[in-house]
């Protein structure tokens, strides 16, 4: 295995630090000491699940933001800021570059997703409640957020490659939205009882990744065990499907011109 | 083995609305530059020169023709692990220091850390930015930023370099200081193409040129080759001593800077022009034969006027 995607990892995670981006964290934190104080005064009995709820949501929210916004403008940048000529002089491949941006994001992601979650561990202790068994369900839903971000960070830099940022944007959040509720279009084309409807909507079934099958934000606050099968299966599914849209995204840039 | 064999190399460009019209950035471009050469590529803003270095890079992709690198296609990629670009106005991750910086192009070379620390500190020391080694990119100058990519571009011992307007954004100082790096590059057996438009360094520091207009080549060779060294006219430098003046048969072709007069005449006159200057009472301060430059060469090709003169310069002494 080639080290230059690894060198060009590095330095993506080192752009992200020195860019101050890991700042968001302090955000967090701050949401998480004010909700872990005003939730024991409004919410009786259900602190836990307020709790949960409230600090899963803001990680995957702010991993969202984070994946899109950074994402799209990855290989962008690097073309606009003119970066990429020189690296692309020394034995680089494109797709090594390609590789090198996503798995940099993706390790910035994965630190930002850990400090959350254990902001989060702390805001849980704070808040009086020992650790029961079946908080690991809170472990679980972060790492499925994290495998949803790695799927989003994909599809945004396969718009990177060739579209600006504004539309990259606008292609991955709609993309995002659509794979959130597969499911109901899905459904909704069934009760049209119009076969074109239901072909688009089976076609947008499959073709868009179902971010719904990622969420475990309710089965952590409830406190609910997922299924071992439903891991290794949503694993599997974001893997082979960031393999392909990488794949894709790979390419399209080995034949782009570079202006 | 020659360093670069370029065969009609061609780019087109989709230009407009739907992107059908094409516009030809190079046209059939063949070019063959030997080992150990220094050669200058010539031509005026969109001739093509920049293009030319971007399909050699493999960063945009010819319509037509291909082109070899020590014998190796300009596809294989493995093969720049031999060369070094200067992208023309480079720009660099402006978060890291020219240390870091060299160190993160030094990985791809797959050097160990002792290695690559000691080539950065050598190389930093080169184009004189170890003073500034620990500072941000975006705190450098354009000039120091030059010296940084000339740096990269280096930095892995490559045989062939590529230099994009090397001297753009550097004092003249600094273009000294390139000038010499190309002279020792050139020392150690590399070669060295670059781009360029100041016609003086491409005059001094190459064995051959190239000059490119509106993305066809006009001419290959020796400075000294493509343009004529036959003698043009004989220059004269005079001053006149008080109480002279100008013989009529040379007012109406002498011009005057200060106390200085300068004439132009042909070969065939000189000695009757001198013979008249002497008789007026004229000192005579040189004469100098006359023949096209390099700079001459390159406006008549572009189709732009002649500088109105260069007297100016040939009077400094």
């Amino acid at each position: 295995m080639s080290a230059m995607p690894g060198v060009v990892a590095v330095n993506t995670f080192r752009e992200a630090v020195r860019d101050r981006v890991l700042y968001n964290l302090v955000v967090f934190a701050l949401v998480m000491i004010g909700a872990s104080i005003l939730v024991g005064q409004v919410s009786i009995g259900i602190d836990r699940l307020v709790i949960i709820n409230l600090g899963l949501s803001a990680i995957s929210l702010i991993g969202l933001v984070m994946a899109v916004f950074i994402g799209v403008g990855l290989v962008y940048k690097e073309i606009e800021k003119r970066t990429l000529y020189s690296l692309l002089a020394k034995p680089v491949r494109r797709w090594e570059f390609l590789i090198g941006k996503y798995f940099g994001l993706l390790l910035t992601l994965a630190v930002n997703t850990s400090f959350m979650t254990l902001g989060l561990a702390g805001a849980l202790y704070y808040v009086g409640r020992p650790f029961v068994r079946s908080d690991v369900t809170v472990l679980v839903a972060a790492y499925f957020i994290l495998l949803e971000l790695a799927l989003v960070t994909a599809i945004a830099l396969l718009f990177s490659c060739f579209s600006s940022p504004i539309l990259s944007t606008l292609f991955t959040l709609t993309i995002y939205v659509t794979g959130i509720f597969a499911n109901d279009i899905r459904e909704f084309g069934n009760l049209t009882h119009n076969r074109m409807m239901e072909a688009i909507t089976r076609f947008l079934y499959y073709v868009v990744p179902n971010f719904h099958n990622f969420d475990a934000i309710g089965a952590a606050g409830h406190g609910d065990f997922v299924p071992f099968t439903l891991i290794w299966q949503n694993t599997l599914y974001a893997v082979l499907y960031a393999t392909l849209v990488l794949t894709g995204a790979a390419a399209v840039f080995a034949r782009r011109n570079l202006k | 083995m020659p360093a670069i064999v370029i065969e009609g190399l061609t780019k087109d460009y989709p230009v407009g609305f739907w992107r059908k019209r094409m516009r030809r950035s190079l046209d059939q471009l063949s070019l063959r530059v030997e080992d150990g050469e220094v050669f200058g590529f010539l031509g005026p803003n969109g001739a093509g020169k920049t293009t030319t270095l971007k399909l050699l890079m493999g960063l945009i992709f010819p319509t037509a023709g291909t082109a070899r690198i020590r014998g190796r296609s300009i596809d294989d990629v493995a093969m720049h692990a031999d060369i070094g670009y200067l992208p023309e106005q480079p720009y660099f991750y402006d978060y890291l220091t020219a240390r870091e910086l060299l160190d993160y192009y030094a990985r791809f070379s797959g050097y160990g850390r002792a290695e690559r620390h000691e080539r950065v500190r050598k190389f930093l020391e080169l184009v004189g930015l170890t003073p500034a080694a620990d500072v941000q990119l975006r705190k450098f100058s354009k000039g120091m930023l030059q010296r940084a990519g000339i740096a990269q571009a280096i930095l892995h011992d490559p045989k062939v370099i590529f230099f994009d307007e090397p001297m753009s954004g550097l004092d003249p100082i600094g273009r000294r200081e390139v000038r010499d790096i190309i002279l020792d590059l050139k020392k150690q057996g590399r070669t060295v193409f670059f781009s360029t438009h100041i016609l003086s360094d491409a005059e001094m520091l190459c064995d051959r040129v190239a000059v490119l207009v509106n993305g066809k080549l006009q001419g290959v060779g020796a400075p000294g080759e493509i343009v004529s060294i036959e003698v043009q006219a004989m220059e004269i430098f005079f001053e006149l001593r008080d109480g002279c003046s100008l013989p009529a048969a040379l007012a109406g072709h002498v011009t005057r800077t200060g106390a200085r007069y300068r004439t132009e005449v042909s070969e065939a006159e000189l000695y009757s022009s001198l013979d008249l200057l002497r008789d007026t009472g004229a000192r005579i301060l040189g004469v100098t034969p006359v023949r096209p430059t390099l700079e001459d060469y390159f406006l008549r090709l572009v189709g732009r006027k002649e500088p109105a003169s260069h007297a100016a310069e040939v009077l400094a002494p």
